[in-house]
C-alpha cells in the first residue's frame, strides 16, 4: 500500500536560550602538580597556557556535573525542566560504555522522559551536539533541546605521566536550543564539521592502560594549520564574514594554538578587539565542557554580552572537527 | 628557492616572528634549542611557516633531526620544489 508519511513542521531556525556551567571546588595548581611528579609552572605555563586546573577531589560523578549545569541552563532560558524535550550529552569520558549519561542527567534534572542521548566527538563534542540540536529543532523533531558538555578527564588519566597529566581537567556547561520564531532571530549558524580519521591514533586511550595518550607535536601541527579554516566556513556558511565575529571560543586546548588560530583569523580580516576566550588558564582543557564554560566565565567576566556574535570551533580526537556562529543569548 | 643566504634570511625572518629573536641571531651555526632557546610546538610553528614560505614538506621525524640553523637551510635547499 502506498502511503504518504506526515513530517513536523519546520521552524525558521534555532537559538541559544541560555547557558550554564559547573566546576569542581578542587583546584590543582601547576606547584601541586610539580611535588606529584617532574614538571614546573613556568614549563606549564610556556607549553600550554595553564594555571591552575579543577579536578574532581570528592567522588562527584560526571552525570552530577552534567545535571548541575544543565539546571543553570535551563534556569537561564527562563524554562522549567518539563519544557525541555531532548537532552544531549557531549562526552567522551563516562565510566563505562551504558548507561547513557543523557538520560540519568534528565532524571536528575526532573525533565520527564525526553529523548536522551550521548554524543562522543571528543573535544569537538559540544559543537557537534549544538549543530544536532539546531536541525533537531529547525525540523520539528524538538522544541527545546538541552546541550550539554561533561568531562570527568581526570579518571582517564595517568597521573604520573606529565605530558598529558597537567592539560587536562573535569567540568560541565550547558545551553539550551531552542525555535527562533522568525528568520531574524536565528541565533545559530550552520555547522560546519568534518573529520581525519587517518590520525585516529593521534589522541587515544589504548585499552592496555586506559589513559589517554596524544601525540602533542602532530596534535599541535594539526590544529594549528587546519582549524582556523574551519572556522572560516562556519563563517561563511553563516553569510558572515570575519570582521562580523565579536567573540572567538574555540577549543580549549592549549593557549597557543588558540592564540595561532586567533592569529589566522586576524590576518584574513577578523577585527582586532574580537575578543578571544583563555579559559583554559584557568579551567585546563575540559574536553568538550571547555566551550560552553568558556561561554559562561566570559559572560560572568562581562567579555560576552547578549547579541554578540560568537564564533564556536571544537576539535580533538577522532579526529573531529566541527564549527558555528552563535548569537548569546 | 635554493640560495642558501636567501633561505637563511628568509627563515631568520619565520624565528623572528614565532620565537621573537632578532632575525640577526639567527646564524647557520647556532642550535634552535641550545642556542636560540626555541621550544619543540615553536619549531612545529616555524616548520609550518617554512613549508609554506619555501614550497617545501618538513615532516615531524625530518623536523626532529634539523639542530642548527645550518642543519634546517640545507634540509630545505635540497627538498624544496
Amino acid at each position: 500500500m502506498t502511503v504518504r508519511l506526515r513530517l513536523h513542521p519546520a521552524v525558521p531556525g534555532a537559538r541559544l536560550l541560555g547557558l550554564g556551567s559547573v566546576q569542581p571546588d578542587n583546584v590543582v595548581t601547576n606547584d601541586d602538580l610539580a611535588q606529584r611528579m617532574d614538571t614546573n609552572d613556568q614549563w606549564i605555563r610556556e607549553r600550554v597556557g595553564i594555571q591552575s586546573r579543577r579536578i574532581v577531589a570528592d567522588g562527584t560523578p560526571l552525570v552530577e556535573m552534567a545535571a548541575d549545569s544543565g539546571v543553570l541552563a535551563v534556569k537561564d532560558a527562563g524554562l522549567t525542566p518539563g519544557e525541555i524535550d531532548t537532552v544531549i550529552v557531549a562526552t567522551c569520558t563516562m565510566p563505562t560504555p551504558i548507561p547513557n549519561a543523557a538520560a540519568q542527567t534528565a532524571e536528575r534534572i526532573g525533565i520527564p522522559a525526553p529523548g536522551a542521548f550521548d554524543l562522543n566527538a571528543a573535544c569537538a563534542g559540544f559543537c557537534f551536539g549544538v549543530g544536532t540540536a539546531a536541525d533537531l529543532v529547525r525540523g520539528g523533531t524538538a522544541n527545546n533541546v538541552l546541550v550539554i558538555g561533561a568531562e570527568k578527564l581526570s579518571d582517564w588519566l595517568d597521573w604520573s605521566d606529565r605530558s598529558t597529566a597537567i592539560i587536562f581537567a573535569d567540568g560541565a556547561g550547558a545551553v539550551v536550543v531552542g525555535a527562533a520564531p522568525d528568520e531574524a532571530s536565528v541565533g545559530v549558524g550552520p555547522v560546519a564539521w568534518g573529520s581525519a580519521g587517518d590520525m585516529a591514533q593521534a589522541i587515544r586511550v589504548p585499552p592496555e592502560t586506559g589513559a589517554l595518550q596524544q601525540d602533542g607535536q602532530a596534535v599541535f601541527r594539526w590544529a594549528t594549520t587546519k582549524v582556523a579554516p574551519v572556522a572560516l566556513r562556519a563563517i561563511e556558511v553563516a553569510g558572515l564574514t570575519p570582521a562580523d565575529i565579536d567573540v572567538f571560543v574555540p577549543h580549549q586546548a592549549n593557549l597557543r594554538i588558540i592564540e595561532a588560530v586567533a592569529k589566522r583569523l586576524r590576518a584574513e580580516g577578523a577585527r582586532e578587539d574580537m575578543r578571544v576566550a583563555d579559559d583554559i588558564v584557568h579551567a585546563g582543557n575540559t574536553s568538550s565542557a571547555s566551550i560552553p564554560l568558556a561561554l559562561d566565565h566570559m559572560r560572568a567576566d562581562g567579555r560576552l554580552r547578549s547579541g554578540d556574535t560568537v564564533l564556536l570551533v571544537g576539535f580533538g580526537s577522532g579526529l573531529s572537527y566541527a564549527g558555528q556562529v552563535v548569537i548569546c543569548p | 628557492m635554493s640560495d642558501p643566504t636567501e633561505i637563511r634570511s628568509g627563515l631568520a625572518d619565520i624565528v623572528e616572528e614565532v620565537a621573537d629573536i632578532d632575525a640577526d641571531e639567527v646564524t647557520a651555526e647556532k642550535s634552535f634549542v641550545d642556542d636560540l632557546d626555541i621550544d619543540s610546538l615553536s619549531m612545529v610553528e616555524i616548520a609550518v611557516q617554512a613549508e609554506d614560505k619555501f614550497d617545501v614538506k618538513i615532516p615531524d621525524d625530518e623536523l626532529a633531526k634539523l639542530k642548527t640553523v645550518g642543519d634546517a637551510v640545507r634540509y630545505i635547499a635540497e627538498n624544496s620544489r
